[in-house]
């Protein structure tokens, strides 16, 4: 039977279908839907959210070593977080099958940068798949499992938003039940103390060269040969841009993103006059092909900064003819107002914002989720990101250099368990000035409300223990911990100024549910009140996207507008006010 | 290798539609269904779509292929068949993706981005003209009208869905039985009504 899934959706059905009984991962961009998808066989297959990614991924470790099959799930920049278990796990190896589905943002829709996860293969020396669609996401998932057994190897298969979020038909198959054998204790294998771990080293050694030599043969790579004059080495989503644009080449089409294999190479390059590599951030491919002293094109003629897409393989292929690439383009965008995301009208952050804005001298180390978007005219509030967590510890480091400005410090409610607690610990222990600010909506809203440990909900929707933010900051030391009403603006300048003048680190907690997750308005929408606006754009300074105005005169959209009634707050005129009942 | 000069289309047997709108209007359920629909009828069929971020009432699209063989999810430029602007300015934002022959079919929607109502852009002026002026085969479509004629403002993803129906050629038992597998079965009598209504709009 074939079914239209997305990668994701493939992805865990593969797992299912491989026997996997173990899942854990942290939402992000393009990963998210994974295990949202797994949890639905969470009959056979327990799938959990983990409070970040390197516990996602120590949590299917200990599954693997038990001899279960197990999986975590993460994007790109989580693997960074999880980078410590997963050069050590190298080490030890695996018992069950083991693989962390990673997924990279080229393009950066929805990241703070562009990384190729192929380059963690490498580093960790342990192989990589590269699915190239739905298809192959559900199928290459399921022979990694049965590779990491065989090798004893972790495995990561890298997925890309294309093959994540875009969709193509899937043959479905069974689930392979497993036999689970229970952890069998064997402390040179799994106990990496020096005199232990240098003869693991030489195993992973031993192991890649294994590996490399099976990467010769496996039916994972594929050879299309067609033009003897023209042929590209290529893998994952770029194959079918390659396909489309390039339909009389010869391809070698990569499932194994890492080892590669030399001889396939070598015979491949040695069939065709012209030898192209087409592939998606880093030059991996070319690197290595390079260093086998085979000359090929990539870099110089495809881009390694940004996505790739058919588009600009036709530049390139216009490039190759010596043809004319510029595109008769009927509209200059950059002529177009741009419509980057925004904060939702009803947003809680907005009163945040709009709050901090009225304070000169602050500076605001932000974090990582929809209150970035707090960043953006106008609200234009915030000052740095750097990571998950960072928001906490960079407001530290700065009053420890001696930073004049207050600093407040922000984060969010599934940021903060992620990983603002030890950063917070840091401030308490010792002791900074500084104001953390915890944005407490209820629920992971940017990648589409997953839960997280101060819900009470788990994965699967079971009701749980609540881990409560103000507990947690007080157990971290800090003995300032408020709790304010984000949509109450003047309340909340008022206190964020006493806690600035407090001397002491502060927690302030402004408390209220994603509005989008909720589902529901606060209150009637609001109208203006066209006799009593003066159009002075104090309204439109708070970026509610159901503040509607052109030539300065605001208009309230009454499809959109949530009635939180910040806006109305901003308006010295009282020209804001409920919608008449009629 | 000099056989495609042309920027665009590289497979005349596939076709490619290009939804276009804004964060939160209902692309992604009328992206499925179109899929859905194309899958009924026997093609191969890819998609794309948008999540996470970008998704927060941000310039989205999805694009749906299908066909004897579809490779790329993504439409190379000029590769669309059918532009569908669920919101009128968004339309010109993606015109490079309409083939010359293509047919356009926009809402005539006007959402005001937050860009424009904080001064720092401006919403295009006589968008009807430019719009006519720069697409050959463009038919304007009351989209959120339709919605609310069907009695659910929301359903304007329904409408639009509609107006692509009335360009395609697939027969409209098939839409109404995708439209039946894709939205709650609570909803599925309005939302037929707006997809009506848009095609009635559009033809």
């Amino acid at each position: 039977m074939k079914e239209l899934l997305s990668g994701n959706e493939a992805f865990a059905r593969g797992a299912w279908e491989a026997g996997a009984t173990v899942g854990s991962g942290y939402p992000g961009t393009p990963s998210t839907e994974i295990l949202e998808n797994a949890v639905k066989y969470a009959k056979e297959m327990y799938c959990e959210w983990a409070p970040n990614e390197k516990v996602a991924f120590e949590v299917a470790a200990g599954a693997s070593l038990a001899g279960a099959r197990a999986f975590c799930t993460m994007k790109h920049v989580g693997l960074n977080v999880a980078a410590d278990p997963l050069m050590t796990l190298s080490y030890t190896g695996t018992v069950g099958g083991f693989v962390a589905i990673v997924a990279d943002d080229p393009g950066m829709h929805s990241s703070q940068n562009e990384q190729d996860t192929r380059q963690y293969a490498r580093f960790a020396k342990i192989p990589l798949l590269e699915p190239s669609d739905a298809q192959e996401a559900k199928d290459f998932l399921i022979r990694s499992f049965d590779i990491s057994e065989q090798f004893r190897t972790p495995v990561i298969v890298r997925s890309t938003t294309r093959i994540s979020h875009a969709r193509s038909l899937v043959e479905l198959g069974e689930r392979r039940e497993r036999a689970f054998p229970g952890f069998h204790r064997d402390p040179p294998r799994f106990v990496p103390i020096p005199a232990w771990g240098r003869k693991m080293r030489i195993r992973v050694e031993e192991r890649l060269r294994a590996l490399r030599a099976w990467a010769e043969n496996a039916n994972l790579n594929r050879v299309e040969m067609l033009s003897r004059e023209f042929g590209i080495i290529t893998s994952g989503i770029s194959y079918q841009y390659v396909r489309e644009v390039f339909p009389e080449a010869s391809v070698l089409k990569l499932g194994i993103g890492y080892p590669l294999s030399p001889h396939l190479v070598r015979d491949f390059a040695s069939r065709v006059k012209n030898l192209l590599v087409v592939e998606e951030l880093d030059d991996f491919i070319e690197e290595q092909v390079r260093a086998l002293g085979i000359i090929c094109d990539g870099r110089n003629l495809v881009p390694g900064i940004g996505e790739l897409s058919p588009e600009r393989l036709n530049t390139a292929r216009n490039r190759i003819n010596g043809a004319d690439s510029t595109l008769i383009i009927p509209v200059n965008k950059a002529e177009l107002p741009p419509r980057p995301p925004v904060l939702c009208p009803g947003c809680p952050h907005r009163g945040v914002f709009t709050a901090l804005g009225t304070f000169k001298d602050v500076v605001v180390t932000g974090d990582i989720g929809c209150y970035s978007l707090g960043v953006t005219p106008p609200l234009d509030r915030m000052d740095t990101i750097l990571c998950m967590g960072g928001g906490i510890s960079l407001a530290h480091g700065m009053a420890k250099a001696g930073e004049k400005k207050n600093i407040v410090g922000m984060v969010g409610d599934s940021t903060f368990f992620h990983s603002g607690i030890t950063g917070l610990i840091d401030i308490a222990v010792n002791r900074s000035n500084v104001v953390i600010c915890i944005l407490d909506n209820r629920t992971t809203a940017m990648t589409g409300h997953q839960d997280h440990p101060g819900t009470g909900r788990t994965l699967a929707g079971e009701d749980t223990m609540a881990i409560s933010i103000e507990g947690m900051a007080t157990a971290c030391g800090i003995k300032r911990v408020r709790v304010a009403d984000p949509y109450d603006v003047p309340a909340l300048v008022s206190v964020f100024r006493e806690e600035m003048e407090a001397g002491e680190p502060s927690v302030l907690i402004p408390r209220a549910p994603c509005v989008l997750a909720e589902k529901r308005p606060l209150g009637d929408p609001l109208r203006i009140d066209p006799g009593k606006c003066r159009t002075c754009g104090a309204c439109l300074k708070v970026g509610c996207p159901a503040l509607e105005a052109v030539d300065k005169t605001p208009n309230i959209n009454q499809n959109s507008c949530a009635g939180c009634g910040i806006c109305r707050q901003m308006c010295k005129f009282g020209a804001i006010g409920s919608a008449e009942r009629r | 290798m000099g056989s495609h000069r042309q920027p665009g289309i590289f497979a005349p047997d596939q076709t490619s539609v290009l939804l276009a709108g804004v964060g939160g209007q209902g692309i992604l359920l009328a992206s499925n269904i179109l899929a859905r629909t194309a899958l009924l009828a026997g093609f191969d069929v890819k998609t794309n779509e948008v999540h996470g971020m970008a998704q927060r009432g941000g310039s989205v699209v999805a694009e749906i292929r299908f066909g004897k063989k579809i490779h790329s999810p993504l439409i190379p430029p000029l590769g669309a068949q059918v532009l569908a602007a669920f919101e009128a300015m968004e339309a010109l934002r993606y015109a490079g993706f309409l083939s010359s022959g293509g047919q356009a079919l926009i809402s005539t929607l006007r959402i005001i981005p937050t860009s424009v109502s904080s001064g720092f852009a401006a919403y295009p002026r006589d968008l009807d003209t430019v719009l006519r002026k720069t697409f050959r085969n463009v038919r304007f479509v009351d989209a959120a009208a339709a919605a609310r004629k069907a009695g659910s403002p929301k359903a304007i993803n329904m409408a639009i869905l509609g107006a692509v129906s009335s360009v395609l050629a697939f027969e409209d038992s098939i839409w109404q039985k995708a439209i039946g597998l894709c939205v709650k079965a609570k909803f599925v009598e309005t939302n037929l009504q707006a997809f009506a209504f848009g095609k009635k709009l559009a033809a």
